[in-house]
Parts: structure tokens; C-alpha cells; sequence
């Protein structure tokens, strides 16, 4: 006989409780359990009650999920939009070129989850089975999870505080059937806040092998890049080097190198320097990168040639060689 | 319960229009769009007196680009006094948690009602004074800060609205339709969308080459009804000038209440700004939002 088994349900990020009143005020309100909505409502008492809440009921739950998991790697930068999923997907396209090599990718941008569509999944769902829910495959050894599968359309914009955004990373880690991976890698959002804050201390027990920062030129990027490696000092995770990303721009017509983002203040090679760090690598701009991100297909299959492809493979190799597995 | 007076609306009763300047995705100019907004509204008549709020807490640029870093922030008996990046003048109100900093490098590691907490005291705190402007820069995404924002503000609603900025990549107008769901389950009315980094100009050749493609923020401004306010290409000049805007790092740091110097030094921030072809594409720019600003809000006043 098959044993009948609850799967873990896939929450919608939009809904309130299924049996909560017409206008329940939500359970992360500050008047949740205390508005007048509320009277009556069964779960009352649960959103009222201001007890303390002992340590996390879920820790445990994380530490056997990610004792399945070989290496977690955070990619990290204080600032947005200077390729932090991009780098992220290429790492991890470049981690499962090799098939024996199983490798996770998780968006913990709740916010704006850019993963899906860079890696060309966007209208994929979750679906959720006994073991926990299934984390959406771009190849075999490429699983991937964010919460950009969870929303009807991806027009919609997901208006959370903090606690509730952390009770969704503590799913990702606690829910989500994994499986036995070689990496997993973490994306993370521009800050220094809620998320960081809780993916370390979710993940503290099981460890985290390092993170990997990201920057561009200009100093307005690096001064948040600083507060970012300021925060993994604080937290005490390990620094694995920093990635400079939009250096330089060759103009297609003249085949003249010329830098958008001037590094003013002397780029990440001085912050680096500066910080104690490694420069991991300097990847040039192309627009075709941008490009590949938009259609969701890996740059560095489809353009071999390209020498930002060459500079992405040189860092991934770093990367390896420092984490001990070249 | 309407009529009902919280420290925010008593502060905030001598400001004409409130501008929260948001995108979903980081990293695409919110902060100099800010600046070069606040800049150029400043330069529109010789009496406009323009507030500029950084409510980015965990990345603060603003201070920064308004050539302000390491200045501190004074106590009065009437508030916090904001910093002025025109000195004597007055005219260009500047707050950022940046000025709180005891280190420019020191990380702002703070959960959702810490920040809650300092933005309330942004906004019921500081002596903003009378403005025509207050610009607002707001961090990546559509959580804490947002939610924070328009609930302090709830009370001066009809004096809100919003200018989105994208960059032409799919990627990054994924995350602005979100911030557009936003602003619209929120009710606040949107002046229009602004195309940054689109297009930039090779220095030697003179070739626009499309860096993030072209043309995104028109097309979404036309299917969502929502105005189109312009493109921004990338200008070098500008990321300079905003990367560079000396600091009074190092010196005294009473440097602010020494108003001739800062006077004389933000006087070339604003003049060296006027001389870029951004100052240029801003103007219409600004042109547009001072004019639909009263339009929107009368619209707004009416449920």
C-alpha cells in the first residue's frame, strides 16, 4: 500500500491566511490580531500574542536539509544592478558544465527576482511533492529556486517587511528538496538588511564556505561595495575576492576601449587592495551580456570568443582553486 | 480621525509637493536622477527651495554626489538641520543617514523596523523648514522602506507622487512594472517613467552603441497609459562629476557653518552640472513634471 503523504503546500506570496476575515490586516501588521477584523478570526490569539519567541523552530530543519550540501557561496555587492544575478547564473552555468557536478541556485531577492529570466526559466512553477517542493531545473544538474515562480504574473510586485521576507528564505532553505548538491549559490539583494542578515543566521550552523563581492568602477558603487565587506567582517563570513564587473567598454565601431564607469578612486583594484582582498577578475562591459541575460541563454556558450567570457572563466576557475576543488 | 495631526504632517505642512523617486531594480540611477532632478529644480527659478531626502539606508549615494560626504548633521531646538549643498543660500536641503555616520565605510546593518524607525524621524524630525520640493530617493525593491514611507505620509497623500527610473534591459523593466504594481496598489499617482543609460556615446568615434539596448521605457510607458518623461543616455561626464563632487572629508568638520566656503564649492557643483548634456535632457524633464505636478495631486484630492 502507498502511504498518503501531505506535500509541503507552495504558499502564494500575495494572499493572506486562506481563513482569515475579509479584512484582516495581515499577520505580520503591526494590528494584526488586534484590529477589529479580527474578532472571531480562529488564529487571533496566534498573531496577538506578543510572547518572545525562543530560537528558530526551523534551525534544525535547515542544518539536515544542508547537510546535503557540499559548498554555499553568497554573491554579495552593497550596491544594485552591477550583475550580481548575472555573475550568479554564469557561475552556475559554468559549475554544471561539468554533469557530475550538481549544482543549486538560490534568489533570495525577494523583491526583485531577476534569476528566472536570466536563466530563461521566468514562466516556470513550483511544484511540490512530498519531500518538499521541487526547485525548478534548467538542466539536469541545475536546479534553481526564487520566488519569482510563485507569482501568477510577473508584473506583480511583492510588498513585504522584513519578517516576512525572512520566513520565506528560512522555506528556500528548510522546504525546498534540494537533494545532494556540489554548490549551492546564493543571490543576493543589493544592502545590507533583512535578507543578509537572515541567510547568515539560517545558514550559520551548516556553514558558508564564502562570499563573493561584486562591484563596478565608479566610487559611487564601491563606497556600498566597502559597507558590504564591512558587513562580512561583522558577520564573520569569508571574503573569497572581489569581481569588478562593466570595466572598460569596447566601441563596436572603432574597436576603442573607453571606460563608462570611470573608476575615479582607482577601481577594485584599489578597494581590494585597500580592504586586504583578492581581485578575483575584471570583466569588461559587453552589451551582448545584458543581451543574453534578457533572452535567458548562457553567454559563455553562445560567445565562446568574446573576451568578458574569458575573464568570466578565469574567475570561476579562481574561485574553484581557492575553495580547494580545481 | 483624518483631520488628526501626527508629528510627520506637522513637519511636512510647509511642503508643497513631495517626488519619491523609486525603480524595482538597483542600480539603474535612481540616486543621480534624484540629484540631477533636485539640481536642476533648484536652477528653475531663483526662489524654488528643493529638499532632497535619502531614504536608502543600507547604500547611501547622495550625499556623495551632492559633493557632501563627510559632513555631520547639527541639533537645533527645532530639529535636526538638514545639510545645505548651496551653503548660505539655503535652497538645497539635503538629509542621508550617510551624515550620521561616524565612518563614510561603516555598514548600516538594520531589520525592516529599525529603519522604520529612522525614516519617521527623517520626516518628523528634521527641520525641513518651507519647500517647493522634497525629493525622495528610495532604495531598490517595493518593501520596508516603501511601506514606510507612505504610511508616515499617509496624512499629506494628495501632495505625493512618484517618477519611476528603469534602464531599457528586460531585466530591469521586469522590476519597474513591479514598482509600477506598487505604486498603484498603494494609490500614488505616477508623473511619468525616465529611460536612464540609454545609449552611450563612444568618446573616439562619436557611435551610439545601445549598452542595455534601447527603447524599453518608451514601449512600457505606452502600454501601461503611464507618461513618458524622456531617455537619459550614459554621460561620462556626469558619472564623473557625481563620482568626484569633493567631500569635505578631511577638513573641519564645522566646514558647513563656514558658508562662503561651501557656498562657492556647491556653486560649481551646479554650475559644472549645468554644463553637461544631461543638464540639457533634464530640463525638459523637470518642465514636464513642475507642470503635471498640480494636475496630478487636484486629481489625487478628489477620491
Amino acid at each position: 500500500m502507498l502511504a498518503v503523504q501531505q506535500p509541503t503546500e507552495v504558499p502564494s506570496p500575495l494572499s493572506v491566511p486562506s481563513n482569515a476575515p475579509e479584512h484582516c490586516p495581515g499577520t505580520e501588521s503591526e494590528l494584526a490580531g488586534k484590529s477589529a477584523a479580527c474578532a472571531g478570526c480562529a488564529n487571533q490569539e496566534i498573531c496577538a500574542s506578543n510572547t518572545p519567541k525562543g530560537p528558530d523552530p526551523a534551525l534544525p530543519f535547515i542544518r539536515e536539509r544542508m547537510s546535503t550540501v557540499k559548498r554555499k557561496i553568497l554573491v554579495l555587492s552593497g550596491k544594485g544592478g552591477v550583475g550580481k544575478s548575472t555573475f550568479t547564473a554564469q557561475l552556475g552555468w559554468a559549475f554544471a558544465a561539468d554533469e557530475d557536478v550538481q549544482t543549486g541556485i538560490m534568489d533570495v531577492d525577494i523583491c526583485g527576482p531577476s534569476i528566472p529570466t536570466i536563466l530563461g526559466i521566468a514562466s516556470e512553477q513550483v511544484h511540490s511533492s512530498s519531500s518538499g517542493w521541487s526547485p525548478v531545473y534548467v538542466q539536469d544538474n541545475l536546479g534553481v529556486m526564487s520566488v519569482g515562480f510563485m507569482l501568477p504574473s510577473s508584473r506583480d510586485a511583492i510588498m513585504w517587511r522584513g519578517p516576512k521576507k525572512n520566513g520565506l528564505i528560512s522555506q528556500f532553505l528548510k522546504d525546498v528538496d534540494w537533494g545532494t548538491l556540489d554548490y549551492l549559490l546564493v543571490d543576493t539583494p543589493p544592502g545590507t538588511s533583512d535578507e543578509h542578515l537572515s541567510i547568515v543566521q539560517y545558514l550559520k550552523e551548516s556553514g558558508i564556505d564564502g562570499a563573493v563581492v561584486i562591484t563596478t568602477p565608479q566610487e559611487v558603487a564601491l563606497q556600498d561595495v566597502r559597507r558590504e565587506i564591512d558587513f562580512c567582517r561583522k558577520v564573520g563570513i569569508r571574503v573569497l575576492g572581489v569581481v569588478e564587473n562593466m570595466a572598460g567598454f569596447v566601441c563596436p565601431g572603432c574597436k576603442t576601449e573607453s571606460q563608462i564607469f570611470k573608476p575615479s578612486t582607482g577601481g577594485a583594484k584599489k578597494l581590494a587592495e585597500d580592504m586586504g582582498l583578492e581581485l578575483l577578475g575584471s570583466v569588461p562591459l559587453d552589451p551582448r551580456i545584458g543581451k543574453s541575460a534578457d533572452y535567458g541563454v548562457s553567454f559563455l556558450d553562445e560567445y565562446p570568443d568574446s573576451p568578458a567570457t574569458t575573464a568570466y572563466l578565469n574567475i570561476i576557475d579562481r574561485i574553484k582553486e581557492i575553495l580547494g576543488d580545481a | 480621525m483624518a483631520s488628526q495631526e501626527t508629528p510627520v504632517s506637522r513637519r511636512l505642512k510647509l511642503i508643497k509637493h513631495v517626488i519619491i523617486v523609486c525603480s524595482g531594480k538597483g542600480g539603474v540611477g535612481k540616486s543621480s536622477v534624484s540629484a540631477q532632478l533636485a539640481l536642476s529644480l533648484h536652477a528653475s527659478s531663483p526662489t524654488a527651495r528643493v529638499g532632497i531626502l535619502d531614504v536608502d539606508l543600507t547604500g547611501p549615494s547622495i550625499p556623495r554626489m551632492l559633493g557632501l560626504a563627510g559632513h555631520g548633521v547639527h541639533q537645533s531646538s527645532e530639529g535636526w538641520v538638514p545639510v545645505y549643498a548651496d551653503g548660505a543660500e539655503a535652497r538645497l536641503a539635503c538629509m542621508s543617514v550617510g551624515f550620521l555616520l561616524k565612518k563614510k565605510d561603516d555598514s548600516v546593518v538594520w531589520r525592516g523596523p529599525k529603519k522604520n524607525a529612522m525614516i519617521r524621524q527623517f520626516l518628523s524630525d528634521v527641520r525641513w523648514g518651507e519647500l517647493d520640493y522634497l525629493v525622495i530617493d528610495t532604495p531598490p525593491g517595493t518593501s520596508d522602506e516603501h511601506l514606510s514611507l507612505l504610511e508616515h505620509m499617509a496624512l499629506v497623500h494628495d501632495r505625493l507622487s512618484a517618477v519611476i527610473v528603469t534602464t531599457p534591459q528586460a531585466v530591469a523593466l521586469m522590476d519597474a512594472m513591479k514598482c509600477l504594481s506598487f505604486t498603484r496598489t498603494v494609490s500614488l499617482p505616477v508623473l511619468g517613467i525616465i529611460e536612464n543609460m540609454s545609449g552611450y556615446v563612444c568618446p573616439c568615434c562619436g557611435e551610439i552603441s545601445n549598452v542595455f539596448s534601447t527603447g524599453g521605457g518608451e514601449d512600457m510607458a505606452r502600454r501601461e497609459n503611464v507618461p513618458f518623461l524622456g531617455s537619459l543616455p550614459v554621460d561620462t561626464e556626469l558619472v564623473t562629476l557625481l563620482d568626484a563632487a569633493e567631500g569635505a572629508e578631511g577638513k573641519d568638520e564645522k566646514n558647513s557653518a563656514q558658508p562662503n566656503e561651501s557656498a562657492e564649492r556647491s556653486f560649481r557643483l551646479l554650475a559644472r552640472y549645468q554644463r553637461t548634456s544631461s543638464a540639457d535632457l533634464m530640463k525638459p524633464i523637470v518642465d514636464v513634471i513642475m507642470g503635471t505636478l498640480p494636475l496630478v495631486e487636484s486629481s489625487a484630492q478628489q477620491p
